[in-house]
């Protein structure tokens, strides 16, 4: 599988949510490569913004080559990115990361705040049962898009809609069993489930975060503590751009 | 025209290397560029043991700019000898080490263990602002500058080169120093110690509060320094600190230095080095400049 710097022409974008921004890529080859879970580095153009952006893939439509990245705007990169509109053009580097590896048996798919996005190309491609579990501060995105996905339950910290509470509240209340769980999302919220999957015996694959700069497991940045001396860094470390961002719970440290 | 250029008897194929610690040990970035290209590659410190490098968040962006403090995670010189310089080997271009070490015993294990590995040449780190002990520790005193310079110098069989610190008072009294004691080649700047605060979150942006700065916003700087430190040592001097683009490393070739570095360039742009190779053909095929020492203030 091969990563390609190339430049992607923006088909469309919206507002999907307060701050939430749904971007439609055309482009060259990433698209192709890529799988649920993966990321793209995304390169600003004003140029004192040296350092790309990694962004989870949302959407990926191999056969016309597009990608979908839904991200939150949480600082200057991000706020340039939200002036794209149709027709500009974008500089990508991907199909980045390792994505989640597809497993039998009945699978739980869990999104926490803006870790949603990369789980629902995770539910539209997993073939077997699956229940999808979505948590929100307040306002939700991308319901309906994770619905026609699979069964879904959601989780708002107001209560404004489904179980109030925590996705781990929302799997409690409605008993969901699973063989094999997938998560993104905030670091208590993926603390929980790793807990909650070592309880209940599930194997866990969860997908993390961190700051990165090369994108690529150069610079050793992004790292997050393992359980284990791990073979490239021979320290308690992994990369969460090479050998992440999706790995399995046990693995890390959290 | 001959782009090469000649480092203490060390033939380049062109003057242009990669910053140790932004390149790893070319594996990753070798999906991008062609390492036969490069004059050299100079690989992320390496230490007798492995270190695990500091806590994280480990990097942030400033303006024209960006803050480290990875903390040195290395693999050990063990792995590094059986793994990374191996597939360095394969690519016609040079080896440079960098060492690092807590203690001047420990920088003495790492230059001694690749004593007979196929490698061209060692530059020394005693310039990282981002570890407690060792690192700058070393470099920002003559005195020890010039103790550990002649210390590694008795045991090195390639080369020594001396990475110095932008963080003292004049730069010119190290690197004159480094000379002193034996030093090949000098090579700077290494970044300038630099502080970010994320003000909503009222805390500090790197896990180590403090990290080194890199990228266009240092090259001013480090300009300067190349010029200064290139007038008061005979030694030849590798330019590096915010080179993005060939006019960037045409600067620094143009202030006295006899190769160049890029660093934090390659985290914009992975075939950074490749384009700077080829901007410096054209740029010598305009002015009508037969090699690299054509390239030098009026």
């Amino acid at each position: 599988m091969g990563k390609k710097k190339e430049t992607a022409v923006v088909l469309s974008q919206e507002r999907i949510g307060a701050g939430i921004m749904s971007l439609w890529l055309q482009t060259k080859e990433i698209a192709k490569e890529a799988a649920p879970g993966q990321f793209v580095s995304v390169y600003c153009k004003d140029g004192t913004r040296l350092l790309p952006r990694p962004i989870s893939l949302c959407e990926i439509d191999r056969e016309n080559k597009r990608l979908r990245l839904v991200y939150r705007i949480a600082g200057k990169g991000t706020e340039e990115f939200s002036h794209l509109a149709a027709g500009d053009s974008v500089d990508l580097l991907g199909p980045l990361g390792n994505g989640f590896p597809i497993q039998e048996g009945k699978a739980l798919i869990v999104g926490g705040g803006i870790g949603v996005p990369p789980m629902l190309e995770l539910a539209r491609t997993l073939p077997g049962e699956k229940v999808l579990v979505m948590g929100y501060r307040d306002e939700t995105y991308l319901e309906e898009e994770l619905r026609n996905a699979g069964p879904l339950l959601l989780a708002t910290e107001d209560g404004s809609k489904g179980t109030k509470g925590t996705v781990l509240d929302a799997i409690r209340e409605n008993s969901v069993k699973a063989d094999v769980l997938y998560a993104c999302g905030p670091t208590p919220m993926l603390r929980a489930l790793k807990a909650y999957a070592g309880e209940t015996g599930m194997e866990a694959w969860i997908s993390m975060e961190e700051k990165m700069a090369c994108g690529i497991g150069a610079c050793l940045a992004c790292v997050c503590q393992s359980a284990g001396v791990d073979e490239h860094s021979q320290v308690k470390n992994k990369r969460v751009c090479k050998e992440g961002p999706v790995f399995n719970a046990r693995e890390v440290e959290l | 025209m001959n782009l090469g250029v000649n480092l203490a008897g060390v033939q380049l194929k062109n003057p242009v290397m990669t910053a140790s610690g932004t390149f790893g040990s070319g594996v990753e970035y070798s999906e991008f560029v062609d390492l036969n290209r490069l004059g050299a590659v100079v690989t992320k410190g390496v230490a007798n043991v492995p270190w695990p490098g500091n806590p994280t968040p480990r990097i942030a962006e400033v303006t024209g700019g960006m803050l480290n403090a990875i903390g040195l995670q290395n693999p050990g010189i063990e792995t590094f000898c059986k793994r990374d310089i191996p597939f360095l080997k394969q690519f016609d271009t040079k080896i440079i080490v960098n060492v690092c070490g807590k203690t001047t015993e420990e920088y003495l294990e790492v230059v001694e263990r690749l004593s007979d590995e196929p490698v061209d040449m060692l530059e020394i780190n005693i310039s990282c602002p981002n570890v407690k002990e060792g690192g700058i520790a070393f470099g920002q005193n003559p005195c020890s500058v010039e103790e550990i310079t002649k210390a590694v110098k008795k045991k090195a069989r390639q080369p020594v080169i001396m990475k110095l610190s932008p963080n003292v008072t004049d730069i010119t009294e190290t690197a004159r120093a480094a000379e002193a004691g034996g030093a090949d080649v000098v090579s700077l700047i290494n970044t300038l110690t630099g502080m970010k605060i994320d003000i909503h979150r009222r805390t500090f942006a790197l896990a180590n509060q403090t990290g080194g700065l890199s990228g266009p916003a240092v090259k001013p700087v480090a300009v300067r320094m190349v010029y200064q430190v290139s007038h008061a040592v005979k030694v030849p001097v590798i330019g590096m600190g915010g080179i993005l683009t060939a006019e960037d490393a045409i600067e620094f070739l143009l202030a006295g230095a006899s190769a160049v570095a890029v660093g934090t360039a390659n985290f914009h742009n992975p075939s950074a080095t490749l384009d700077i190779v080829r901007g410096i053909e054209e740029y010598m095929e305009r002015y009508g400049m037969e090699q690299i020492s054509d390239i030098r203030l009026r």
